[in-house]
């Protein structure tokens, strides 16, 4: 049903850590094994060892590079997938009903028994999240691994999405944005976390943490250290003195 | 309608019939990997929680496993060559006929003259069951990739502190408060590395990276430090320099664990210049402040001196400190003087020093473990200097990376944060001080064993694999005048030295997963012709190549029989404490892979290929007195065999009660007690051990006990390292083994018992008007080597690989987006795609490794993009240095290590229009795969979705 | 916007069909019989063969029905509804008209009606999505009410009416290109916004995420060469409007005029209609550093 709740008993998402990624693509990878093995249809890949492969991911990592007039140029990792947002344009715009929010938690899903592939909500989606599989021809999102979250096949303490399990820098958060004692919100509390693009009025439930400034663009360098001596005489004078203190 | 409506979902499904856990190979980090199982097909692998190595996290390419395992370029059978070497052509035989052809070669040469084997294993996680069998075999010519991979890091670990960075040793990610990182290679120890920065972030530590690319690492560095490629070395002792005149220096530290205080001769023009002064017992002496008499370094209540000439047995001498403050003190090492060469500013290095210091003695740590030295004085309290550093193939694989290792190594000790809590710490089996290293071996005797391991660390130029005539023994040239202390061999000198039957012809060159003819080759396209080079009666001028891989890769075309190896998870292996295993700064550790999957094509093992075919030569250790085989597989050996008397390759539950830990005899259910427990063994240091290790009595108790010793081995680091300098002695004429006089020079010069720096050898050969760019290769972290391509997951995240231009260059040179460049070295030129990159050292350009391939290999599409836009820098690079007019080649090589100096590259760059065709250039012939093309659409998991 | 040819001939195509509706509803042409239902047949053949070229772009067509449940959200769904209702209104209109030559005005105003508000739901479709600004703009419906009604003007021979029209449509299509030109940069989503690293400094793509292709990138980030987009303008204006009208002023329409004119229009409507898509930008292409 594509009316988004008017509210969701919990608020579940992620928290991305802009200023830790490193860029390894190990989320989109984990994510692609996890998700084309279970919810729904597979993630195929066209093409797969010709001249244009084009595969379907739920999660991709962007490089970009950020410059200041005069200063070094920085270079950030910027993994992206659902933001499973609030208010989200890509569930109203859909017209079979199968794109919803769930109330419990706030997760967008596809049902894809429903979906008949017109590809609007991809359309709808500013942050580029949903992907039409062009196999099945139906709609693939990030499920937040509702099927891990939950799952009382696998222990508890790795009930949490494929890529956060795997980042190996742990720059990928998951919990509960209602709660504020969540590990998520005070986070984002503390590191100022942010939304994409929020003009676009979606209001996003992941959030990223900005990078923390760098000391070779913008922060100030320790002054030079007091020399003892500039001669080796001096040095070794100094030498005799701290040895003595030994 | 106004209710909201949903679906019923199953939240709860069954993920897979069973979990079988084992260790990963998409990369040389060799993580714990769950692999979850559903109808006998690999449906999901995870990093394993318990594992030492990774801790549950797992990289791209671990998670891709499932599309390596099932990649449409897997041989199937054993094959022998029926077309031309390079073309692809092949026939399907049996592994007995394979055998028989093996046997055929091997057999009379191991008779006649072993050395006519050259055996070099690649990125073989088994070094120590192949060097063993080569060493059985009788040549002398093995060794596996280190040569052409990081050597330099290595050997200047090992003769420095007695061990390096990764396997050796890591930060201690917990306690480090500030944490600098030298030009990584993204595969080496890359999951810790990606955890320890985590951690490092979490606890708010200061991350200071070096390296010409922001990129990966460096781009979440607090600090990038956009260095010129081939200074660190420049930069690090400038550092030494500014940490020196402040008096910054750990001095206590400095007198009790190194050889800092130790005396050396100072009589110039004697045979014992610069060597240690030594009493009758051969006790190196310190001079004691106390006494005012020269005492043996180990005796306590010794106050030893650091500074002052003194006349021992008539013989002038001082503590090497003094020697090494004055070399460092110099005007040659002030910021000011190497700024522009190294491309940071005078305060910025200023700064750096200033900023290691505040830490390193501000920031002291205090735990409050005691511990007892060896000389059995008790500490109530470990003191950390929180300064931690790391460093891989972006230092050391120049021509000065040695020394830059060395001088990294030194920069760590003299603040005394080597093995102490917060800085650098070692892995066991490491420490290891070069006495308790191997030497080189090479004596060969036809149909008899090798009279020890090939591969070692000389004390002097009497350990030089040399014959009479002062001729090189081993086919790659290692452990000889021009690389003296060549400790991993020179894989990438083996094809060149081969062709031009230089030192001599060999008969059969042997290789295992190493694609020579390929991405692991300089001067790619010249490898490919001595492959296939004829001499004038129309023989192959290198007569027969035996190749093993499991894939079809580049390489395979050139073999002549190819003996088709398992994937990673169909396999025995063991990572073994008697080669490079998985342990951690706190633990003991070694682990198995073992067959998780059955294989459905008619390949086997590698391991298990060599032992049936030692079986088949009768080579000493591998047949009973009967001549029946003594071990049925490598599992069989991996159990049952014994290097010395209760150690074997796997060091966990041992002996008749299975609780031996690293002795014991062998035990018939090791292997399923390893299965049991997640595919590895650890065995945890208490505490009071964990730290100061070569000191630490208890942790060298702890050693001997474990097998890693079998007698105690403390020792000092020696940033004094004499050794270099008994080389520096014979080249000045000292002694009866004499280097060339056309290397006199040279080693003089290299063999420096204190670090040096100088300009990598590549550029002042060429004119740097003419080629003022460096050019260099990272590997992405989602790829490994070739691997990757055939994986249809990864090789959609890198399918090309653009050369990354400067802003400066780029502005400079007038490029536009979709422009292409042509890359000029004096060897070679490439036509390749360009894409901007602003951070980047603004000299420099650079691309990802190994993505471009060869048309027909991996099982991919002739128009795949990685064979169009894909490209190798490997082209512009030759293994030769340029001329210099004196007659001579001379390797592209460190002129310690050997090791290939890939990152000295100089080119220039010139913007051209894309290609029509948008084909990179060179573009190679293309090869006939012998597994065809991999199929067209994929959608692995339908059957269970 | 990828300009996928099935959507293309769909919102043309039915857009012409709904637009002769428009026209047969008020009674216009005044005919009966079988020719009253030729033109019938011909606006129920266009606005069907547009919806049947839609469900080309459909990925899993046999969830198709599921279209029609979910009016309270989607545009796409209420088009669905809408043109089903006024197939079937329209349908019966014109079968009384043609066959019982019972022609009900207030029926055939509210097949006209429901006409132009079908066309109208099938411009909110595009009209409605803010992460495509140059749509996101009051334009779109007014440019799709137009050529809707302008091709039923042209179609049920309506002259004066269609002059009109295309003189409104040139206008508000030179408009809509003029504004759509800037919308993107009024929309105030950048690259920056786009990753939050504004304050970091001026931002632009190092490297794609995958080397290759993708999904988004094949339907949402389309690039047209300026050059080439200024000529099909000019051919898209000249096509639909201009040609056309003058035509009309300058000859004595026939059949063989009504035919040129109608070659002309669609030809200039294809241009317009591909222009609409490939010079969309959406922002998931600030991502890609591409429009």
């Amino acid at each position: 049903m594509t009316q988004l709740p008017a509210t969701t008993d919990k608020k579940l998402g992620l928290v991305i850590d802009l200023d830790t990624c490193v860029g390894c693509h190990a989320c989109v990878i984990s994510c692609k094994e996890w998700n084309t093995g279970s919810y729904g249809a597979p993630l195929s890949d066209v093409d797969a060892y010709g001249a244009n492969p084009v595969g379907t991911f739920l999660n991709r990592v962007h490089s970009f590079e950020a410059k200041q007039e005069g200063c070094p140029s920085q270079t950030i990792h910027f993994p992206k997938s659902c933001l499973h947002c609030d208010d989200a344009p890509c569930v109203t715009v859909c017209p079979t009903g199968a794109s919803y929010k769930r109330s419990e938690d706030g997760i967008v899903l596809v049902n894809e028994d429903q979906c008949m592939g017109c590809g609007l909500c991809a359309w709808a989606c500013p942050y580029g999240a949903r992907e039409l599989d062009a196999m099945a021809g139906v709609m693939k999102k990030c499920t937040l691994c509702v099927d891990r979250i939950y799952n009382e096949n696998i222990p508890e303490e790795d009930r949490v999405p494929s890529c956060v399990r795997t980042c190996p820098a742990g720059a990928r958060h998951f919990g509960d944005f209602a709660d504020p004692e969540s590990n998520v919100s005070k986070l984002v509390a503390e590191r100022g976390g942010m939304d994409l693009m929020p003009e676009l009025g979606t209001s996003p439930v992941n959030k990223y943490l900005p990078p923390r400034p760098k000391a070779d663009v913008n922060g100030t360098q320790p002054p030079a250290l007091e020399a003892q001596s500039t001669e080796i005489t001096g040095f070794l004078g100094w030498l005799d003195r701290t040895l003595e203190k030994i | 309608m106004t209710k909201h409506h949903q679906p019923k979902l199953d939240t709860s499904p069954v993920v897979s019939d069973e979990i079988r856990r084992t260790t990963c190979y998409m990369c040389a980090c060799r993580c714990g990997i769950n692999v979850h199982m559903k109808d006998g097909k690999v449906k999901y692998i995870e990093g394993n929680k318990d594992h030492p190595v990774n801790k549950g996290v797992l990289c791209a390419k671990g998670s891709a496993g499932i599309m390596q395992h099932y990649s449409p370029s897997r041989l199937r059978n054993p094959m022998k060559r029926v077309g031309e070497r390079g073309e692809g052509k092949f026939e399907d035989i049996s592994w007995e006929e394979a055998f028989e052809i093996a046997t055929g070669l091997l057999d009379p040469i191991r008779k006649n003259d072993p050395k006519k084997l050259a055996f070099f294993t690649g990125r073989d996680q088994s070094q120590s069951m192949t060097g063993w069998w080569a060493q059985n075999f009788g040549t002398l010519n093995y060794a596996a990739h280190g040569g052409f991979c990081s050597v330099n890091m290595a050997a200047g670990g090992i003769y420095t502190m007695g061990g390096a960075f990764w396997e050796f040793g890591a930060p201690d990610w917990d306690r480090a408060k500030l944490f600098m990182i030298f030009g990584v290679a993204e595969d080496h120890d890359s999951n810790p590395i990606k955890m320890g920065l985590g951690k490092l972030k979490a606890n708010g530590a200061k991350i200071i990276g070096v390296n010409p690319i922001r990129s990966g690492y460096n781009a979440i560095a607090d600090e990038w430090v956009g260095i010129t490629p081939g200074t660190d070395g420049l930069f690090i002792l400038s550092l030494i320099h500014e940490l020196l005149k402040a008096g910054k220096v750990d001095l206590d530290y400095l007198i009790r664990y190194t050889n800092m205080p130790f005396l050396v001769n100072q009589v110039e023009g004697s045979a014992e210049y610069g060597l240690m002064v030594r009493d009758a017992d051969d006790n190196q002496l310190v001079w004691d402040r106390a006494t005012g008499k020269a005492v043996p370094y180990e005796t306590k209540g010794a106050k030893p001196a650091m500074s002052g000439m003194v006349e021992v047995n008539g013989v002038q001498c001082r503590p090497a400190f003094e020697i090494l403050a004055e070399k460092y003190l110099t005007d040659e090492y002030t910021p000011d003087a190497v700024a522009e060469r190294v491309g940071i500013s005078a305060d910025r290095i200023r700064s750096i020093a200033a900023e290691i210091a505040r830490v390193a003695f501000e920031e002291e740590i205090t735990l409050d473990i005691p511990w007892t030295d060896w000389k059995g004085e008790k500490h109530e309290k470990m003191i950390g200097r929180p300064v931690a550093m790391h460093a891989m193939r972006g230092i050391s694989a120049h021509s000065n990376g040695f020394q830059t290792a060395r001088a990294l190594h030194i920069l760590q000790i003299l603040i005394g944060s080597v093995e102490v809590p917060g800085g650098f710490r070692f892995k066991p089996p490491y420490p290891k001080s070069v006495e308790a290293h191997p030497k080189p071996h090479h004596t060969v005797t036809p149909g008899a064993p090798l009279n020890g391991p090939h591969l070692g660390y000389p004390r002097g130029p009497e350990d030089l694999c040399l014959d009479e005539d002062g001729k090189a023994k081993r086919i790659d040239k290692a452990f000889t005048w021009e690389n003296p202390l060549s400790a991993h061999g020179l894989m990438h000198m083996v094809i060149s030295n081969a062709h031009a039957g230089d030192p001599y012809k060999i008969d059969t060159l042997f290789m295992y997963m190493a694609n020579m003819s390929w991405n692991s080759s300089m001067n790619t396209t010249k490898v490919m012709d001595m492959l296939k080079d004829k001499d004038e009666d129309g023989n192959y001028v290198i007569p027969n190549i035996i190749y093993s891989d499991a894939y079809s890769s580049e390489m395979v075309a050139f073999a002549d029989l190819i003996l088709p190896d398992t994937t990673y998870l169909e396999r025995h292996d063991c990572i073994s404490l008697l080669d490079r295993p998985i342990c951690e700064a706190d633990g003991l550790a070694d682990s198995i892979r073992w067959p998780v999957v059955e294989p459905d094509r008619d390949v086997r093992g590698f391991q298990s290929v060599l032992i049936e075919l030692g079986a088949r030569l009768g080579l000493p250790g591998m047949v009973n007195e009967d001549g029946s085989a003594k071990f049925k597989d490598y599992a069989d050996y991996m159990v049952n065999h014994e290097r010395r008397p209760g150690v074997g390759p796997l060091a966990g539950w041992r002996g008749k009660d299975q609780d031996g830990k690293g002795r014991g005899e062998p035990n018939p259910e090791q292997i399923d007690r390893y299965i049991e427990n997640g595919g590895f063994w650890v065995d945890h240091i208490e505490p009071s051990n964990a730290f100061y290790k070569p000191w630490n009595k208890g942790y060298q108790e702890w050693a001997v006990e474990r097998g890693i010793f079998d007698k105690e081995s403390p020792y000092v680091f020696t940033v004094y390292q004499e050794i270099l300098q008994k080389f520096r002695l014979a080249a000045e004429g000292h002694g009866d083994i004499q280097p060339p006089e056309r290397l006199r020079e040279q080693v003089k010069m290299a063999m420096d018992p204190l670090p040096i720096w100088y300009e990598p050898f590549e550029q002042t050969l060429v004119d740097n008007e003419e080629y003022p760019v460096h050019a260099l290769t990272q590997r992405p972290m989602a790829m490994y080597h070739s691997w990757g391509t055939q994986n249809a997951w990864l090789r959609q995240i890198h399918g090309t690989n653009p050369m990354f231009i400067s802003g400066e260059l780029w502005a400079e040179h007038g490029f536009n987006e979709g422009d292409w460049a042509v890359v000029t070295s004096t060897h070679g030129t490439i036509t390749v795609p360009a894409v901007r990159m602003d951070a980047l050292n603004g000299k420099t350009i650079w691309t990802w490794n190994a993505i471009g391939k060869r048309k027909g290999a991996w099982a991919l599409s002739k128009d795949a993009p990685e064979t169009k836009k894909g490209f190798l820098l490997n082209h512009l690079i030759h293994e030769l240095l340029p001329a210099r007019g004196d007659g001579q080649r001379w390797n592209n090589s460190d002129p310690v290590t050997g090791q290939a100096a890939w990152f000295d590259l100089r080119v220039n760059i010139k913007r051209v229009d894309a290609p029509a065709d948008l084909q990179s250039s060179p573009d190679t012939a293309p090869q006939i795969s012998p597994v065809g093309q991999g199929p067209k659409d994929i959608a692995y998991g339908k059957e269970w979705t | 916007m990828h300009p996928a040819p099935s959507v293309i001939v769909f919102s043309t195509i039915s857009g012409l069909g709904f637009g002769l509706m428009l026209f047969m509803g008020l009674g216009l042409p005044d005919v009966s019989g079988w020719v009253a239902a030729s033109f019938a047949t011909l606006a129920l053949g266009l606005a069907v063969i547009g919806l049947l070229a839609s469900t080309f772009h459909l990925g899993n067509p046999k969830n198709a029905i599921y279209a029609f449940s979910q009016w309270k959200t989607s545009w796409l769904s209420r088009e669905g509804i809408m043109a089903v209702l006024t197939l079937g209104v329209f349908f019966i209109y014109a079968a009384l008209w043609a066959f019982m030559d019972n022609r009900i005005p207030a029926l055939g105003y509210l097949a006209a009606a429901m006409a132009m508000i079908t066309v109208f739901t099938t411009s909110m479709i595009y009209a409605q999505l803010k992460t495509v600004p140059r749509w996101n703009s009051a334009t779109t419906p007014l440019l799709f009410l137009l050529y809707a009604s302008a091709g039923g003007a042209l179609l049920s021979n309506q002259m004066t009416a269609a002059l009109v029209l295309l003189g409104l449509l040139a206008a508000i299509q030179a408009l809509a290109w003029l504004q759509g030109d800037s919308a993107l940069q009024r929309s105030g989503s950048t690259i920056e916004t786009a990753t939050g690293l504004g304050g970091l400094g001026k931002v632009r793509l190092l490297e794609k995420p995958h080397s290759g292709e993708n999904y988004l990138l094949k339907e949402m980030v389309y690039v047209v060469g300026r050059k080439h987009a200024a000529k099909l303008r000019v051919l898209a204006l000249l096509g639909t409007a201009l040609v056309p009208a003058m035509l009309i002023l300058l000859t004595e329409v026939n059949h063989t005029i009504v035919g040129v004119i109608m070659i002309s229009h669609l030809l200039g409507l294809f241009a317009q209609r591909w222009l609409f898509f490939a010079e969309a930008e959406h922002v998931v292409g600030l991502y890609y550093d591409a429009r």
